[in-house]
């Protein structure tokens, strides 16, 4: 027959109004720190190590090659060789000096020299292909190239 | 009866602290920006050059890759962790030796009206089997020889790592040892 009020041990609540801050700071930052991929891959590539590795530093003015053996599924009807892909599909060298031109439009005629062609090419491809590429290159004027590497320590014979 | 209720936290800064939190992630994360090793092709030539400049044979560091990704430096059979010190030792020269690169008196700021450069050009040539991955371990570890070179002579020089000069030190570094990679056409032997 209490009419007293229980006497509550319990501690308050946690207040939850500052979750949706909490989860909208998650979301911001992941949202700045992920990076679009902007092509989708059809060759293999990984990229060699090296030591002495410059940064990229402004995106908007790379554009990149990539070189290295078709994907898994493509290969049993494109074979083993090696291929060139531009932007989002395989090429020949003979594309190349076309690709260049239209990148080279695609930009503010100031920043043309400034762009930066870098080459993602996988680690097994053979020197020929890539030799290729580079001369293609260099006939059409884009001379400043950039080998995508990894950064490791130290290289090992 | 005393209450024993303990009072609710004031939330209300933790939108403040939350906006802090995101402005710090904003401030600090590096996009991971790709690297490499940054090249300059040389142009095409106009027309076909007949007669190319001569070449002494001493101001040359020749570099040969063959198809099995062995090197070849000078002559002589070498693994790619000795090429750094040995392509270090040309690009430096010697003026009491004979097989090293000649000197030529140039007008370096800094370093006076007739600092001797040497006149070293690094040829690399490699054949058309040769790997991509050897290709990018020769070039680096070139790249590697010339850098520490001026992280050298830029400390003893002006007490700062070469990152840290002005815009007109680092250019006489340059000057100094001037990055002079000759890549001949390949081969094709062992595609």
């Amino acid at each position: 027959m209490s009419k007293f009020k229980k006497k509550s041990n319990k501690q308050p609540a946690i207040s939850t109004a500052s979750l949706p801050d909490i989860v909208f700071m998650l979301l911001f930052f992941f949202m700045v720190t992920t990076v679009m991929r902007e092509v989708d891959l059809l060759v293999e590539v990984s990229t060699p190590n090296a030591t002495e590795i410059t940064k990229l530093e402004n995106k908007a003015l790379v554009s990149y090659i990539y070189i290295g053996k078709p994907m898994g599924s493509l290969r049993r009807t494109l074979g083993e060789e090696p291929r060139i892909q531009l932007n989002d599909a395989f090429a020949t060298k003979k594309d190349i000096i076309q690709w260049v031109e239209m990148e080279k439009n695609r930009r503010d005629e100031a920043e043309i020299p400034r762009i930066t062609w870098s080459m993602k090419v996988d680690a097994s491809t053979k020197m020929g292909i890539v030799t290729d590429v580079k001369q293609e290159l260099r006939k059409s004027n884009a001379l400043k190239i950039n080998y995508s590497t990894r950064e490791i320590d130290r290289i090992v014979d | 009866m005393a209450r024993r209720e303990l009072p609710e936290i004031n939330a209300g800064s933790m939108a403040d602290i939350a906006f802090l939190l995101l402005i710090f992630f904003l401030v600090t994360t590096t996009m991971d920006t790709d690297g490499g090793l940054t090249r300059k092709l040389p142009p095409m030539p106009e027309e076909e050059l007949e007669d190319l400049p001569e070449v002494k044979q001493r101001n040359v560091f020749e570099i040969l890759v063959n198809a099995n990704d062995q090197l070849l430096v000078e002559g002589q059979l070498m693994l790619v962790s000795e090429l750094r010190s040995s392509a270090k030792e040309f690009i430096m020269s010697d003026p009491n030796r004979e097989d090293l690169p000649e000197f030529k008196p140039t007008d370096v700021q800094f370093f006076g009206p007739e600092f001797p450069v040497s006149k070293g050009i690094v040829s690399l040539q490699n054949d058309r089997g040769t790997s991509y991955d050897m290709y990018i371990k020769v070039q680096n570890e070139l790249v590697a020889a010339y850098n520490e070179l001026r992280e050298d002579l830029s400390r003893q020089k002006f007490g700062l790592t070469y990152n840290e000069l002005s815009n007109e030190q680092g250019e006489a570094i340059r000057a100094v040892y001037p990055q002079r990679i000759s890549e001949a056409e390949p081969k094709n032997i062992g595609e």
